[in-house]
């Protein structure tokens, strides 16, 4: 029997799960920022968590609550610029970045710019930051968020940060570095990937109690859907007990 | 060698084809002039004397930073930011500015609620990153009185590192193929190497930049401590330059050891005494942010008429920085802030 968790508690476990040690991760605040501590705290020791305004492995003991902040370079390995943190994604020595955003397409690109007129908009949300640098420039892109046809949208109203853009092939035709991309999205239903040929998402497991119907009718467009969906490992004792007490113990991002 | 062209198609076929290919172009709007011989003029004329340049914020706001000027704040949003000096902008009535927007969160949510800016180089705008997002700030935007152009984080960056090199553009490899390039000023070319296809951006140098740091003395030269964020190149790029310390330091101590100098004296034009300066934001080693009262200009926004009010008790009906520190609860605030900062574990 696993100890009861909520949502939250089971996306940070199943992203800290994909984080794989000796790898470098480029976070924000709140849930990847918890999941990388987690993976760092548990399974991958030698993950190296960086910051996009130059905090470049930290000793995170405290949650941020800006990716500017002191905590982003506490006991860090190097306090550097946004400039070298961005080179060393150019570099392709970042691995993995979580980003996010208010809508999503089936080709993982992402809309964090606008809704309605561009020039007039209905919702103005803070535009690129750093993300579309990330999204181009690091080797896998993750994503953590709720699941419904208001963000999973059959079209991006405002292409902020790209996925695979139209389709195979299209990163690498507008010139961005090639085998790098969407890698997967943990939402609060399921984990998603993408097709290797048809750089479409793909369900790839449900989180317990979770039906393919479920994800289906929160998702603005047709999902590939394979034969047999695994389940979602739920978290683990150890790892819910080092997320509470070590990771959030003020319970900032776990108790949303 | 002599080339059969006869024998060889391809390769006039593929020089042709390049020669004509249609790169994509950004279609926003450039503000400022990418041109470096015009900066060269500009700095040719600057100031080269290491003389003592202490003032005011009032006065440092009166005398470099001008209705229509471009302008640019370092630090990171709400962490190593000049309030100072954005506060007197505010008082000032400043008007038809542009602004340079990379992670601009309490300094952007500051003048939007001043309605200072008419143009903004935006990379995130609008935001105060985990706190959420800024009503205000959104309000301005969305009524279309600002006239935006995209970019991204590391894109600003480029562009000043670009001023700072003294040359009209830098590379950078994203923003390829999305709608945050289609609403840059963005233009994408080939390398003349690779054949790959890079963003080429236009340098910029802003009118005047204003940035908060740890130490400097009456010259100018000055310490950062912590993440610089892009401040090193700002400063170069920058046409004026207004720094605001929190502490002045004699010139001996600089020269004593002088690897620390983040800034030196011939960039600087003003600079202003500000201890707690950056307040509400962070300031690394010496004092954290006030959540609570972030928190407040937050809730404060949601609704324009107490806005208001909130504003004139904060910042129109405040003579200076100080009085603004007192009703922010003075020293005792200041001294948990700096407990958080320097005694937390973390």
């Amino acid at each position: 029997m696993s100890a009861p968790y909520n949502m939250m508690e089971m996306m940070i476990c199943a992203a800290a799960r994909l984080l794989e040690d000796g790898r470098t991760v480029a976070v924000g605040t709140g849930a990847p920022c918890a999941a990388a501590m987690l993976a760092q705290k548990t399974h991958a020791p030698n993950l190296m968590i960086a910051f996009e305004a130059g905090g470049l492995a930290p000793r995170l003991s405290r949650m941020p609550i800006s990716v500017g902040d002191s905590c982003t370079f506490y006991q860090a390995d190097c306090a550097a610029s946004m400039a070298e943190m961005m080179t060393t994604c150019a570099r392709g020595m970042i691995d993995y970045a979580f980003l996010g955003g208010a809508q999503i397409d089936q080709y993982g690109n992402l809309n964090s710019t606008s809704v309605g007129d561009y020039n007039k908009p209905k919702v103005r949300f803070p535009g690129s930051g750093g993300a579309n640098d990330f999204a181009s420039l690091c080797w896998r892109t993750m994503i953590m968020t709720v699941h419904n046809r208001s963000r999973f949208v059959e079209k991006v109203e405002f292409l902020t940060s790209p996925g695979y853009l139209g389709g195979p092939g299209e990163r690498e035709e507008a010139g961005l570095p090639p085998n790098t991309g969407p890698y997967k999205i943990i939402t609060d239903l399921a984990i998603l990937g993408y097709g290797e040929k048809s750089r479409r998402m793909r369900l790839e497991s449900l989180h317990p109690g979770v039906s393919v119907d479920k994800v289906r009718e929160n998702t603005g467009f047709a999902l590939e859907i394979p034969e047999k969906v695994a389940l979602t490992p739920e978290p683990t004792a150890e790892a819910l007990r080092v997320l509470r007490e070590q990771v959030d113990p003020q319970r900032l991002v776990i108790g949303k | 060698m002599q080339m059969d062209t006869q024998e060889n198609p391809t390769v006039l076929e593929q020089i042709a084809a390049e020669a004509a290919e249609d790169l994509p172009q950004g279609i926003g709007p450039l503000f400022g002039d990418p041109d470096p011989d015009a900066a060269r003029a500009f700095f040719m004329e600057k100031s080269r004397a290491e003389t003592d340049k202490r003032m005011g914020a009032k006065e440092a706001v009166e005398r470099f930073i001008t209705d229509g000027c471009y302008l640019a704040i370092g630090g990171f949003g709400s962490n190593r930011i000049p309030t100072t000096v954005v506060h007197e902008i505010l008082r000032a009535r400043r008007r038809d500015m542009a602004f340079l927007g990379h992670t601009a969160t309490h300094d952007f949510q500051l003048l939007c609620a001043g309605h200072c800016l008419n143009r903004v180089d935006a990379a995130y705008i609008v935001g105060l990153e985990a706190r959420g997002l800024s009503a205000n700030a959104r309000r301005v935007i969305q009524s279309g009185e600002v006239q935006l152009c995209e970019w991204t984080n590391h894109a600003l960056s480029v562009r000043l590192q670009a001023a700072a090199a003294g040359l009209s553009y830098g590379l950078l490899r994203s923003m390829l193929g999305t709608d945050t390039f289609r609403r840059s000023a963005g233009k994408v070319v080939r390398c003349p190497f690779t054949n790959k296809k890079f963003v080429a951006l236009p340098a910029l140098w802003p009118d005047v930049a204003v940035i908060h740091v740890h130490e400097a003395d009456m010259f100018g030269n000055a310490r950062i401590k912590g993440i610089s964020v892009a401040d090193l190149e700002l400063s170069r790029a920058a046409k004026r330059l207004i720094i605001t310390t929190e502490r002045l330091v004699p010139n001996s101590a600089i020269r004593q050891d002088p690897t620390r100098t983040s800034i030196p004296y011939y960039l600087v034009d003003a600079v202003v005494h500000a201890p707690f300066g950056s307040y509400p934001g962070n300031m690394p080693y010496e004092y954290f942010s006030d959540e609570d009262h972030l928190r407040d200009w937050l809730n404060a926004e949601k609704d324009p008429e107490e806005f208001a009010r909130f504003l004139d008790k904060y910042i129109y009906q405040v003579a200076d920085f100080n009085e603004y520190l007192q009703l922010c609860g003075g020293l005792d605030r200041l001294r948990e802030l700096r407990d958080l900062e320097c005694l937390a574990d973390g």
